[in-house]
């Protein structure tokens, strides 16, 4: 433990120049540098008038195309280069198209003992019945790791740019509060039609879209589509009824940190295998029997955590369009 | 290949050259939306489920509403609906927004 420094001392360090520096409580060029204040820019209206002219004058001459013979040459050839160029891709693709090989053929460099692996010891190694699944998400992982982190990056990204930012105190910043305005407030709200619609669908979108997440192993489907299905479930609920209703049990808190927790879930999960050249992780829940619900190791939860992750995504996304935040 | 399958592929390339014709950006979204289905509707004959589930809820459901929801900020969905209104109700008023574009 250090000893707190008295004011007068702390002020002649060089952190507290430094983060005074930093926090940009102190400028510079203050005092330095000679700074006039900004004079307003008037428009003469007479300049503006001959600029303007000048202006028209130049475009009318560049641009007189019955007169101007380097422009009309240069339109010809820009036409004529235009189409042979795009004869020429056509030939290009067609002719390699022409040289691939059938779909399925045995000379394909895809039909290579891989292929043949997953397909023959794919349900014993993994204990997926969906090999798509247990290519994914064993095999695989490494990929569809990145993928949910492109997904994670992206939302970020959009909310960089898309926020309303707001203050401490909750006013929004002056800077941005004319800019976005939440364009929610125009519309009719409590459209009857569309609340008894969403009443009875949104369950079962969302119903459907765990199904499609649990049942990932076993049939078609898995974390990326069942967590698409879930967010367009709650765009819907979303659209009709609000985001008051929304907000009650999910803002950007809940978003935070149910892809926090999902990401690093998984980053955990499967970094242990790839640390440990590529082990398999003796995951708590046992293999089972294939087929059934509980079966196919880690595959079942990190289905649900890239579910999770898409589904939070897609609800944020819309959210970030539609009013700047959560 | 069957008689389905090539229907199908018909249909996508009717969506996918109609997008590109159509002046209307709600109409090239909408087109846009059903080449997506008809694609999952491929995917299926393909024999591949997986994909053909992902399609659909991407890419005829999300992708779709969030271009929505774009033309509505840029307020491209309003303009349309207004120039058709001002085209009715003043025909022979000379156009001049026509010639700035």
């Amino acid at each position: 433990m250090s000893k707190r420094k008295p004011a007068e001392e702390y002020h002649k360090t060089f952190a507290f120049h430094f983060f005074s520096w930093l926090q940009g409580e102190k400028d510079p060029y203050l005092g330095n540098v000679e700074m006039k204040p900004q004079e307003e820019y008037v428009i003469d209206p007479e300049m503006q008038l001959r600029h303007e002219k000048e202006h028209d004058a130049i475009l009318d001459k560049v641009y007189d195309m019955a007169h101007n013979r380097e422009l009309r040459l240069f339109h010809r050839l820009y036409q004529a280069t235009s189409i042979l160029f795009c004869l020429f891709l056509m030939a290009l693709l067609l002719v390699t198209i022409s040289h691939l090989p059938a779909t399925g053929a045995a000379v394909k460099p895809v039909n290579n003992e891989v292929a043949a692996r997953y397909i023959e010891s794919g349900l014993e190694e993994t204990g997926a019945v969906n090999i798509v699944a247990g290519m994914i998400l064993d095999y695989r992982a490494f990929d569809t790791l990145g993928e949910s982190h492109v997904l994670f990056v992206a939302t970020i990204t959009v909310l960089i740019m898309l926020r309303l930012d707001k203050n401490k105190k909750g006013e929004p910043n002056p800077l941005t509060r004319d800019m976005n305005p939440n364009d929610r407030i125009y519309e009719p709200k409590n459209d009857a039609i569309l609340q008894l619609v969403a009443s009875f669908l949104v369950p079962i979108i969302i119903i459907f879209g765990i199904y499609i997440i649990l049942n990932g192993h076993l049939g078609p489907g898995g974390g990326f589509s069942g967590g698409a299905v879930i967010g367009a479930g709650l765009i819907l609920y979303l659209n009709a009824f609000g985001f008051s209703k929304t907000e009650r049990f999910f803002t950007e808190k809940t978003y935070k940190w149910i892809c926090f927790f999902s990401l690093s879930f998984y980053c955990l999960a499967k970094s242990y295998s790839f640390y440990t050249g590529a082990n398999h992780l003796h995951s708590i829940i046992p293999k089972g029997t294939p087929g059934a619900i509980l079966s196919s190791g880690l595959i079942l939860p990190l289905n649900i955590a890239v579910g999770l992750v898409v589904a939070c995504t897609m609800y944020a996304f819309y959210a970030m369009f539609r009013k700047g935040g959560f | 290949m069957t008689v389905f399958q090539i229907i199908l592929m018909g249909l996508l390339i009717i969506c996918a050259v109609s997008v590109s014709f159509s002046k209307n950006l709600l109409n090239s979204v909408l087109i846009y939306m059903s080449f997506s289905l008809v694609m999952s509707l491929l995917w299926i004959c393909l024999e591949s489920p997986d994909l053909a589930i992902t399609e659909a809820a991407v890419g005829a459901g999300i992708t779709s509403v969030l271009f929505f929801v774009t033309l509505k900020k840029i307020h491209a969905i309003n303009i349309a609906e207004k120039s058709e209104e001002q085209k009715a109700s003043q025909c022979p008023a000379p156009e001049k927004g026509g010639q700035d574009e």
